[in-house]
């Protein structure tokens, strides 16, 4: 089921990222999309707190995964934006697959397209698109 | 006393031979980083792809070279290895702390892990061994934009951070979102000194009464300006450098006005950015103000093996144990954490 939504301002996003996380349950994986500042790290950051995490969450671009424990579920958060045209075995040795398979955490993916060839199916796909003008949120659930 | 450093925390793979003679002085015999060697010497023609793989076949090679260019016969002349455990990409540090495992056991030589951004700090040390402290230091690179209040060469207090990205890594991103070529960073700046004056511009943000810093709202700031319309990829450049500049300088004034540091140190890749030394330079006003030379505040193997020195020659210099051999690489490792006063 794929819902859109218009997203006037950085209130909307957080509110949408709050109402996805109020719903996330353990295993669940979570692609996060959008271009250069279409507001992903907000939209992380308000997942997080939806749930209860209370570290800060910060840009996992440079150790590709980080990982929050103090909220209901652990939280996995992995941002793909470095490891385009990858192999395999690279991806291995970042830890990447180890992300994959950590069934007990909520598993949050920034850059999904950059390892699409890698993917298992997600339970969520998040897409804020952004036009120069308008945000809008593509948000699919599994049934 | 010979000391050996070993790095590949993230993108770079580097190994350095550092001596000592007293005080605390270092001398950097070799310090390797394989990006910027020939390829041909270091793997004779083939260039390996990407990340931990590069690491695991440039970090033979760059022992082999450093051993060669300083005339060292056998590797148990050395007294110390200092290694990067930690913060970084956890698959790269495991090539470096193996490799440095590997060569302790061998060798006997006691072996150290010590902290990235620790390094980073030292490389201040290894530009001027006698610099006052206490010291405050910024150190921004790519994965890191840290304040840091060093008391002496074993404490530091960290006073604030990035709340999301590095500056790094908005250098990057928004470089690419500009249409740049790589290096984004450098490009960037190369961009925004084109740029006279523009009417474009971009609020720092403001994370006071904390030191801390805010990056990812200037970075969508001005990627959508771009889209926008509202500026060319130079003009762009030059607002979000001036701001993201203007923002860490007025943290670091802050900082020197509360806590009355003696210098005021600025390390990491991002120190590479003339515009960057220019405001920190002005910030430091009457302190004493250390930038280390471009290579030392590169990702390399000379602030590792220093912050190594130090830790050892300050807490009882170690002897060979294979007890030391069993810390492990950490992935996050923040600075206060590597704290450790000496008794």
């Amino acid at each position: 089921m794929t819902k859109i939504l218009t997203l006037p301002d950085e209130a909307a996003t957080r509110a949408l990222a709050a109402s996805v996380g109020a719903q996330l349950q353990a295993g669940d994986l979570v692609y996060l999309s959008g271009e250069l500042g279409a507001g992903k790290t907000t939209f992380a950051q308000e997942l997080a707190r939806a749930l209860g995490i209370k570290e800060d969450v910060t840009s996992p671009t440079f150790t590709l995964i980080l990982e929050y424990e103090s909220g209901r579920l652990p939280l996995l958060h992995c941002d793909a934006y470095r490891l385009e045209d990858l192999g395999s075995g690279e991806l291995a040795d970042a830890g990447f697959f180890d992300f994959l398979e950590r069934r007990d955490a909520v598993r949050l993916l920034e850059w999904p397209e950059m390892v699409a060839n890698f993917l298992t199916a997600p339970n969520w796909k998040i897409e804020i698109l952004f036009d120069g003008e308008a945000r809008r949120a593509s948000v699919w659930k599994s049934d | 006393m010979l000391i050996l450093g070993i790095e590949t925390s993230c993108d770079e793979t580097s190994v350095a031979l550092l001596e000592h003679r007293g005080g605390n002085a270092l001398e950097v015999r070799a310090n390797l980083i394989a990006s910027q060697i020939e390829a041909h010497q270091l793997f004779g023609g083939v260039v390996p792809e990407i990340a931990s793989r590069k690491h695991l076949e440039a970090v033979n090679p760059l022992l082999r070279l450093v051993k060669e260019q300083t005339d060292l016969s056998d590797w148990r002349e050395l007294d110390l290895i200092g290694v990067t455990s930690g913060p970084g990409l956890s698959g790269a540090l495991l090539v470096g702390v193996a490799a440095a495992k590997a060569l302790s056991l061998a060798t006997r030589v006691p072996l150290r892990g010590v902290n990235h951004i620790k390094g980073h700090i030292c490389s201040t040390f290894l530009e001027r061994p006698d610099l006052p402290l206490p010291m405050l230091c910024l150190v921004v690179s790519g994965g890191h934009s840290d304040l840091v209040l060093v008391r002496d060469f074993h404490t530091f207090e960290r006073l604030g951070r990035t709340r999301d990205d590095a500056v790094g890594e908005g250098f990057d991103k928004v470089a690419r979102s500009l249409g740049l070529p790589l290096p984004g960073g450098p490009n960037l700046e190369r961009a925004a000194a084109t740029v006279q004056k523009t009417g474009l511009r971009f609020t720092p943000s403001n994370m006071e009464p904390s030191f801390d810093f805010s990056f990812s709202g200037l970075k969508t700031a001005a990627t959508q300006a771009f889209k926008k319309g509202q500026g060319s990829p130079q003009e762009v450049a030059y607002a979000f450098q001036t701001s993201a500049l203007t923002q860490l300088a007025r943290q670091t004034k802050r900082a020197i006005e509360q806590f009355q540091p003696r210098t005021l140190g600025l390390c990491g890749g991002v120190a590479a950015n003339g515009a960057l030394r220019a405001k920190m330079a002005e910030a430091a006003g009457d302190l004493e103000f250390v930038v280390p030379t471009p290579i030392l505040c590169t990702d390399n193997a000379a602030m590792i093996g220093a912050a190594a020195f130090f830790e050892a020659r300050d807490h009882e210099f170690p002897s060979f144990s294979i007890d030391d051999l069993g810390f492990e690489a950490r992935s996050v490792w923040p600075i206060d954490a590597a704290s450790q006063p000496v008794p």
